[in-house]
């Protein structure tokens, strides 16, 4: 293996480790500003996270060893993810390992955790926060599925790297099935991040939370690794993204530092873009009842298949 | 891929949308959103002809897309707001099946009109024959929603949109309809909504209510 692609390996963990807290932040400032109160700072998830790590934990008498490496689990398989969307660079040897079908395999690994661990206490909370993540988590899955599907099938690939590639070489053209996708993919990502139309992510109002009531057990270092998984979630899921639909900066293969230092500040102008939109969104939309979570999630069911159905149709020669 | 020329993109683009505004109509639960989903279905239905037209030379489609405009994209969802204006039903209540239900059926249809118009379209010798299983799946969808759907005015709505369908199948396949069969379809149509205007205020007075439920019981065992 050519220490050239374990550095860039490593660097793009690194900088989605370091990224993630900062654009939770920037998208927290952004809403701030958009409903006119005083921003907090950007860096507020950092320090959130340092006070969090340097508390004392406290454990649940009749916790199992399930909640305690729960949040190892989460974080850990969120790092993977990470490593395997190409947010930098094309090149990355952990890609040979898992494809992006795997992907969708690892964030659904991380919810089955996060649910079984929200359960193992046995609060009421805790159990309403898991059903409801599962309910949301299974019509979400099939959504995305659907969206990778669709990018899969025009670049006849299903490794993230090389559909990212092939998106990007080709001719820019108005594309209504990648549009749907991109449609769909925004609606999967709202709902699997805990944001507005779904979940809420800045309350603790009971009868509506899902997110914050798995979380409600948790302290200290293992709550900090909670959070900043679920920053990393967002960031990975921000990421997946512009590989799919904005798929021009990335460093391809072949490409030497000159690249890679070129890609950091494109990442970075994305992101602020991604972040913006996102704020506007949340703004804009009002929350959802619980129960029409289903029909938010299938109407980004039916544009991801919208999508792959126009492509057959009309994407043919 | 083959690069295809940037109108045909566009064209493919808006039978793309056309099918997405069906499922949009048949998602919707608010009367005067379908209306208006309705007009912008005519707008992108006249946008095409105009596309077409350009692409082909054909002179006789820019009259329809006049005709498209004035009609569906400005008298008709006119005088249904009026009529909603009138009658005072904002709302559909109570669709016969969950909208996701609805959506997912939706799918299969689509799925089964893409089927059914492949052999069509290797018929056709149109630069838009792969979207003439658009078209198909824009009349049976429109057919799914007048199915689902209790109140008067929805229905009315649905009929108004599978001709929509009808009328982009024609324009993928052969280029447009004669003129003269195009004018008569559209007095049929406009005289039909005209119509069934005066039905809803004689449904309304007989039942209370636009609801077509009270059609399907006869009279004597009231």
């Amino acid at each position: 293996m050519r220490p050239a692609a374990l550095i860039s390996q490593a660097l793009e963990i690194l900088v989605a480790l370091a990224a993630a807290p900062l654009f939770l932040g920037w998208v927290s400032q952004c809403r701030a500003w958009l409903a006119n109160r005083g921003a907090p700072s950007v860096f507020l998830p950092y320090r959130n996270l340092h006070k969090l790590f340097h508390k004392e934990a406290v454990l649940a008498q009749n916790a199992s060893a399930l909640f305690r490496i729960a949040p190892y689990v989460v974080f850990g398989t969120m790092v993977v993810a990470a490593g395997i969307i190409p947010s930098l660079s094309g090149r990355l040897p952990l890609v040979a390992a898992a494809d992006a079908i795997a992907l969708v395999g690892l964030f659904a690994t991380a919810r089955v955790f996060l649910s079984l661990a929200a359960m193992d206490v046995g609060t009421a909370f805790g159990t309403l926060g898991a059903r409801r993540e599962m309910m949301v988590g299974f019509l979400a899955e099939p959504a995305l599925l659907m969206v990778i599907f669709v990018a899969s099938l025009i670049s006849a690939t299903t490794a993230l790297p090389a559909i990212s590639a092939h998106l990007a070489s080709e001719r820019l053209s108005v594309d209504p099935s990648l549009a749907f996708t991109g449609v769909a993919f925004t609606l999967v990502l709202l709902a699997e991040n805990a944001r507005i139309p779904v979940d809420n992510p800045a309350t603790h109002l009971e009868l509506t939370m899902i997110h914050e009531a798995m979380l409600l057990e948790y302290s200290a270092r293992h709550l900090a690794l909670m959070e900043w998984a679920s920053a990393l979630r967002l960031f990975n899921y921000a990421c997946i993204g512009f590989a799919l639909f904005v798929p021009w900066g990335i460093a391809a293969r072949g490409i030497g530092p000159l690249g890679l230092s070129l890609a950091v500040p494109v990442l970075a102008l994305k992101l602020a873009a991604a972040g913006a939109g996102l704020a506007v969104i949340e703004t804009l939309s009002a929350k959802l009842r619980v129960m029409r979570a289903p029909e938010f999630l299938a109407t980004a069911f039916v544009f991801a298949v919208l999508g792959l159905l126009v492509h057959i149709l009309l994407g043919g020669p | 891929m083959t690069h295809v020329p940037f109108n045909q993109q566009l064209l493919n683009a808006c039978a793309a949308l056309m099918l997405l505004l069906s499922f949009a109509m048949l998602s919707q639960r608010r009367i005067v959103s379908l209306v208006n989903l309705f007009a912008v279905q005519g707008a992108v239905l006249a946008a095409t002809t105009l596309l077409l037209a350009w692409r082909t030379g054909a002179g006789h489609l820019y009259f329809s897309a006049v005709l498209t405009l004035a009609l569906k994209v400005a008298f008709l969802p006119w005088l249904l707001h009026r009529l909603i204006r009138r009658l005072g039903v904002y709302w559909d209540t109570e669709p016969l099946l969950e909208i996701s239900g609805t959506m997912l059926a939706g799918i299969l249809i689509v799925v089964f009109s893409f089927g059914l118009a492949e052999p069509i379209a290797h018929l056709a010798s149109t630069s838009m024959r792969n979207a003439i299983g658009i078209a198909v799946a824009v009349v049976l969808l429109a057919f799914l929603m007048m199915i689902t759907r209790r109140k008067a005015m929805s229905q009315v709505v649905g009929f108004l949109s599978m001709e929509n369908g009808l009328f982009f199948a024609a324009m993928s396949a052969t280029y447009g309809m004669p003129m003269i069969v195009e004018l008569g379809v559209a007095l049929d149509v406009l005289v039909a909504v005209l119509v069934l205007g005066v039905f809803f205020f004689q449904i309304r007075e007989q039942f209370d209510s636009l609801d077509l439920h009270h059609l399907e019981r006869l009279s004597e065992h009231q």
